[in-house]
């Protein structure tokens, strides 16, 4: 019996973790791409609301989910760039500015949002993979979206990508050591632009999934604070695409926890398990900050480990 | 303004704080300008007229005497919470938690008032200790921010975000199991604190107290911040927190006493939101003037006593828009799309400091 139960909430949790965890790694890869550059993006929230929305509203009208997810990205560009260009301005603070776009992109989100909250728009189809399993639990968990497998595709590139080719070469030596990029001829604030505004695509698609997937609908608390909970990830996976996911996963899993207990009856202390991925951060931020492996590797231009 | 002229040492020094302060108040009413105009396009790209935007948002915000009390009832928890981040700003931190601070301010001390209520403690004495128990903590809660920040380098704006939802997450537990009243059966909530036992209201108003407690801080932080060691040491650890332990400065106490104040006046505005309008502790707690205040702060450029003004403002947008809503068939969103705005412009403005030969000072000493 006992067994049975611990069962349900291991392939709960096992499922929840991947579908939870999907928007955390978009989100994180976007951030950790422009953080390499040397910039901070605290505003991936609004990219995340405002994406949700686009995606939304595009599958609606136009039928075809897919779109929407490429539309959620090119909002997450237009935030992401706004953001890039604005950094560039002398004396101005690129962590205030997140601030101002996280309220600037859920207030135009949750104004052009209010049409479709009602009506019901095509989702993205996930992938059965648990045909195999005669547990309809296990199956439930292994029906796996399609973007999740984009996210590990992209974080794989990502990682390649930053180590071996001439671009992610360009952005760690500009997130590292602004001198050295200008000495090589090499402009910091277009390097930027374009690493925010290429971030800001990417947490417009984890922005698509939260609407299109999971939870699946549009509507103002779809997003709690995962696009800044993704900044503390992208510490923890210490700016590292690969590391993103398992980062992913383990705060999927944390979020997972509160629905997993409810799932087999027990519902007391719900609240405090659907804080977990919070205080799972906080703790991760009050063991990394002053380690010295994590200074080791934080790229030298960022304003919040300098 | 700029007529001064700078012959003499003294007027020089004069001039060169006047043509300060006339920058620090040009470029933000010049951003708020900018905004409201970009906001215009905005409005006719969606087939609005921002002339009546402005006009109902005018009416709405001051043109009864309903509308100003209303507008000025909103102020209240927008100075607590702009304080909330103007104090810790001035150390160098942006703190972004007075929500949270408010939320378990509020809560506390709602929770609080319970056994004291029950018992039939007097008024006199429970008014205070409900007051205090909000301010202590809020001011804890925060606190931990700036303890964590000093003690072990966590960035303090993720930090403070994160223990918001925990925040949340603490009253929602509660509230929802322990605490709730078995009365409240839609939106589950604490035991109402009865109406003997809430604030009053100013005299001839229907303002509650929690405007002139606002105020009241305002100065008096504002005389702390520039008239104490306390503030002198607090801004010179904001200006270069390096320095100031190169002189000795104890930044880490500093650091936890700016964040506990900011905690205490966002807990005691959760304090005035319980105990002058709802009541009781609930969801509606989570009204989001944590995170206005951020940009009130933003707009003030830090300093108390311009917090004032810029709360009332955006106490007159918030007022205004249920009237907005209904005339113009607009969503309640409104209002945050013109606070996204107005803060992406301001802090763009940012960069234009030092850039107008007129706020400069003539002769020698050129800024770069």
């Amino acid at each position: 019996m006992n067994d049975g139960i611990l069962a349900t909430i291991l392939i709960s949790m096992l499922g929840g973790a991947i579908r939870v965890s999907t928007p955390f790694m978009f989100v994180a890869l976007g951030e950790t791409l422009t953080e390499k550059s040397g910039r901070i993006n605290l505003g991936l929230e609004g990219n995340l609301v405002l994406g949700a929305m686009t995606a939304y509203a595009v599958s609606y009208h136009t039928g075809n989910p897919w779109l929407g997810v490429i539309a959620a990205g090119f909002a997450g560009v237009f935030l992401g760039s706004m953001h890039g260009i604005i950094c560039s301005l002398p004396k101005v603070n690129d962590i205030a500015v997140g601030i101002a776009m996280m309220s600037f992109g859920t207030g135009i989100a949750f104004f052009f949002g209010k049409p479709y909250i009602q009506p019901s728009a095509p989702r993205l189809e996930s992938l059965p993979l648990g045909n195999w399993s005669e547990s309809s639990s296990l199956r439930q968990a292994l029906d796996i979206n399609p973007l999740f497998f984009v996210g590990i595709v992209v974080a794989i590139a990502m990682w390649w990508a930053l180590a071996n080719s001439r671009w992610g070469l360009i952005v760690r030596m500009t997130g590292d050591s602004e001198p050295a990029a200008r000495a090589m001829g090499v402009q910091p604030h277009q390097v930027r632009i374009a690493a925010t505004a290429a971030g800001g695509f990417l947490a417009g698609v984890g922005g698509a999934f939260l609407s299109l997937s999971y939870p699946g609908s549009w509507n103002e608390g779809l997003s709690s604070g995962q696009g800044l909970m993704a900044v503390a990830l992208v510490i923890f996976a210490r700016w590292n695409p690969l590391r993103c996911i398992i980062a992913a996963l383990l705060f999927g899993a944390a979020g997972a926890i509160g629905p997993a207990l409810q799932s087999v009856g027990i519902s007391q202390g719900y609240y405090f398990f659907n804080a977990a991925p919070y205080i799972l951060t906080l703790f991760i931020m009050i063991a990394s900050a002053r380690s010295s492996s994590s200074a080791r590797e934080a790229p030298g231009e960022l304003s919040i480990t300098k | 303004m700029t007529a001064v002229t700078t012959d003499t040492p003294v007027r020089l020094t004069d001039s060169t704080k006047l043509r300060a302060w006339a920058e620090a108040v040009a470029i933000p009413l010049g951003a708020l300008v900018v905004s409201a105009l970009i906001f215009s396009i905005f409005l006719i790209f969606l087939g609005k007229s921002p002339v009546d935007y402005f006009q109902l948002l005018w009416k709405g915000g001051f043109g009864t005497s309903f509308s100003i009390q209303n507008t000025l009832q909103r102020a209240a928890p927008l100075i607590l919470c702009g304080l909330a981040f103007a104090i810790p700003a001035q150390i160098g931190l942006t703190m972004i938690g007075a929500e949270g601070a408010l939320v378990l301010g509020g809560f506390s001390a709602a929770a609080i008032a319970i056994p004291l209520v029950t018992g039939g403690v007097p008024v006199v004495l429970t008014m205070p200790i409900m007051a205090i128990c909000a301010m202590v903590v809020g001011g804890a809660w925060i606190a931990i921010v700036g303890w964590l920040r000093h003690a072990r380098g966590v960035n303090e704006t993720i930090s403070s975000l994160l223990m918001t939802y925990i925040a949340i997450a603490i009253m929602n537990f509660f509230v929802e199991g322990a605490l709730r009243d078995p009365g409240s059966a839609n939106k589950p909530s604490t035991m109402p604190i009865g109406k003997d036992y809430m604030v009053g209201y100013i005299p001839a108003t229907d303002i509650h107290w929690g405007l002139v407690a606002g105020i009241v801080l305002a100065i008096a932080l504002q005389i702390v911040m520039t008239r104490t060691t306390f503030g002198f040491a607090a801004r010179v650890t904001g200006g270069n927190a390096r320095a100031a332990l190169a002189q000795g400065l104890p930044v880490g106490r500093l650091i936890v006493a700016c964040t506990a104040i900011a905690g205490a006046c966002a807990g005691l505005a959760g304090y005035y939101e319980v105990a002058a309008i709802h009541g009781q502790a609930n969801a509606s707690l989570v009204a989001g003037y944590g995170f206005t205040g951020i940009l009130v702060s933003f707009l003030a450029r830090h300093n108390p006593i311009m917090i004032l003004p810029v709360a009332v403002m955006f106490g007159a947008i918030e007022a205004s828009g249920g009237l907005i809503q209904r005339r113009m068939d607009m969503p309640d969103a409104t209002a945050l799309v013109l606070q996204g705005i107005i803060f992406v412009v301001l802090l763009t403005s940012e960069t234009l400091y030092g850039r107008f030969a007129i706020f400069q000072q003539k002769a020698g000493a050129e800024r770069t």
